[in-house]
């Protein structure tokens, strides 16, 4: 303790630059946050994605629609335990900026396909027993303001009614909550029975359907099992794990590990460049002052450790005050309205800074520490 | 702490020392012998580059000779590993400079308890020890201020009570009035002075001052690395 605070001292010689340096590892690090944030976001659900999952969508591609027909054919492939499907419906609310997604679904087979959309029992019954019933994902309801009972409608974009109107109503019966942080809880879900009833085209086709398997070590034999069922009929598919369905979306934009990687290395390659100079500055500019520390009885020891300490008490505060602003940020929420709507820093990014915090500290204050330690005390009193 | 039968606080036998500058090697000391009772107040003169503070850091443990040896209170100094010779000085060297040499970002009281941290001291027996340094050199008064609002005779006095604190064997002073008014330079020299006599301190101080060699007790020359009892002529 004693050591301790002779090495806070120290942050007293130069504070403005103490602090400049101290700013630019906690704005390193709020970047940090924030690109984890968006990267887990853009990603979203390919963590979360069930391994006993698979997704079947058209071979051509996921705006090709399948017929209904499919499920009970794959539900009877060797292997399969379930299988239901969705459909995309795009709708609008009011505006166009308020984008969530929306899909006609099976309720029983939907739910029982997806545990982790939390709903009461209660909910699950009106769900089931309204035709116009919709449960919509905590998220989009805090968003928009919707509680259980409000008629909520919805403009269809793709969608459109027997007889040409885009307005769809839909009663809000069931607001769900996610199993896991990282549940999609965006979501709007109605009943593909009122839909496909009420729409003026494309009756009896579904978007793709979900699979559930018995083994996911199986994953790949149903897969391919699932495409050779339909292959050369009007509408081959492509079975996929979900977890590579979702990858593919995200794909689509990019590698977005890959970049959110690339710009994280510049900028921590930067803040080296800056923290390092900055503590080899430092342990210079006191040469005098380190070679009195030994002359009255302080060790190579005692004089490498205090220059580490150091460099590493400006890395923590910077990079744990930066990790801390930017989790207070994120926690506001998604920042874009609506594009990112699963927007949290994930606890495994949380480890990941708190130890590029502590290899910022060593690596930029092993060199000048190491120098320190080496220090001849009468070579550097001579210099004085 | 251990002196000879004739009383000899500090011995140097046959110490050599030189540097080597690229492929040149200079010759600082030769084949010195020297021996300092304790309780001696012994002043250091000779010409700028003479090897005085070279000598000075070998008895103080700072450096090693090239060649012979180093003994102090009995212990042969010039063997001792770096961590055992920190130590060492830690427990039986205090150190005065020329330029006071304090940590601008302490004050002076932490300034004093720098060598304390060392030790298994508590801090309150910490802070009973500097008290007792700040009061010898009567500076108690400052005990909070920061170097850059002392003067310099009160940073240097400061730099004595860093010196003490620990209650070395040994206080070697390197041209500790060099950087000092006469007046200033005085009031170090009577503290110095009073160390000696009133505290039994065994003092070795380098000096160019003639003035401030006549508080030693005695006064050897060094000259291109021999030691005399008269300076050169």
């Amino acid at each position: 303790m004693k050591f301790v605070k002779l090495v806070i001292s120290n942050f007293r010689r130069k504070i403005i630059r103490t602090v400049l340096t101290i700013l630019s590892i906690l704005v390193a690090f709020i970047l940090f946050a924030y690109l984890a944030a968006i990267r887990q976001s853009l990603s979203q659900g390919i963590d979360v994605a069930g391994a006993d999952r698979l997704v079947v969508r058209h071979k051509v591609s996921i705006i090709q629609m399948l017929p209904g027909s499919y499920e009970a054919d794959i539900e009877q492939i060797p292997g399969v335990a379930d299988a239901t499907f969705s459909n995309w419906f795009g709708g609008i609310y009011q505006e166009p900026k308020n984008f969530f997604p929306q899909f006609a679904v099976n309720p029983e087979e939907y739910l029982a396909m997806y545990p982790e959309f939390l709903l009461s029992d209660e909910e699950k019954e009106a769900w089931f027993s309204t035709r116009t019933g919709a449960v919509v994902g905590r998220n989009t309801a805090e968003r928009f303001g919707w509680e259980v009972g409000d008629k909520v409608p919805i403009q269809g974009t793709a969608w459109t009614r027997k007889g040409g109107q885009r307005t769809w109503d839909f009663d809000i019966v069931g607001i769900y909550d996610g199993a896991e942080q990282g549940t999609d809880t965006t979501q709007f879900l109605f009943h593909y029975a009122y839909f496909d009833e009420a729409r003026s085209f494309g009756r009896g086709l579904v978007g793709w359907y979900i699979v559930r398997v018995d083994d996911p070590d199986d994953a790949v034999r149903i897969a391919t099992a699932i495409d050779d069922t339909f292959a050369n009929s009007p509408a081959e598919t492509k079975a996929e794990t979900e977890g590579a369905f979702v990858q593919g979306f995200a794909d689509q934009i990019g590698n977005i590990g890959a970049i959110t990687q690339a710009i994280l290395v510049m900028v921590f390659f930067t803040i080296l460049l800056v923290a390092g100079n900055t503590m080899a500055q430092s342990v210079r500019e006191r040469t005098g002052e380190l070679a009195v520390l030994k002359a009255v009885g302080f060790t190579d020891s005692h004089v490498l450790v205090m220059v580490l300490l150091e460099a590493m008490a400006i890395a923590g505060v910077g990079g744990f005050l930066g990790l801390g602003v930017g989790w207070l940020m994120i926690s506001r929420g998604d920042p874009t309205g609506g594009l990112l709507p699963i927007f949290f820093l994930p606890p495994k990014d949380i480890v990941m800074g708190v130890i590029l915090v502590i290899v910022l500290g060593l690596v930029t204050g092993l060199l000048p520490a190491l120098q320190a330690g080496r220090l001849r005390i009468a070579d550097a009193l001579r210099q004085l | 702490m251990s002196v000879n039968d004739n009383g000899t606080l500090v011995k140097v036998d046959a110490a050599t020392k030189y540097f080597k500058r690229g492929s040149e090697e200079i010759h600082v000391l030769e084949k010195l012998d020297m021996q300092v009772p304790e309780g001696e107040f012994l002043a250091l003169m000779g010409p700028s580059g003479s090897g005085k503070s070279t000598l000075l850091n070998l008895i103080g443990g700072l450096d090693r000779p090239t060649s012979g040896s180093v003994t102090v209170a009995g212990e042969r100094i010039d063997r001792l590993s770096r961590q055992k010779l920190a130590a060492w000085r830690a427990r039986h060297v205090g150190l005065v400079f020329q330029f006071y040499n304090l940590l601008p970002v302490l004050t002076a009281e932490r300034n004093v308890e720098l060598p304390l941290l060392l030790t298994h001291l508590s801090r309150a027996e910490r802070k009973k020890h500097v008290d007792a340094a700040l009061d010898v050199v009567g500076l108690s008064h400052r005990k909070t201020h920061y170097p850059k609002t002392l003067s310099g005779g009160e940073q240097q006095r400061v730099g004595i009570a860093r010196g003490i604190v620990s209650d070395p064997t040994l206080l070697l002073a390197d041209e500790p009035t060099g950087d000092l008014d006469r007046k200033s330079g005085d009031e170090v020299l009577d503290l110095l002075k009073a160390l000696n006599k009133d505290h039994n301190k065994t003092i070795i101080m380098v000096t160019h001052d003639p003035h401030a060699a006549l508080r030693s007790t005695r006064t050897l020359y060094l000259n291109e690395g021999k030691l005399s009892t008269e300076p050169a002529e």
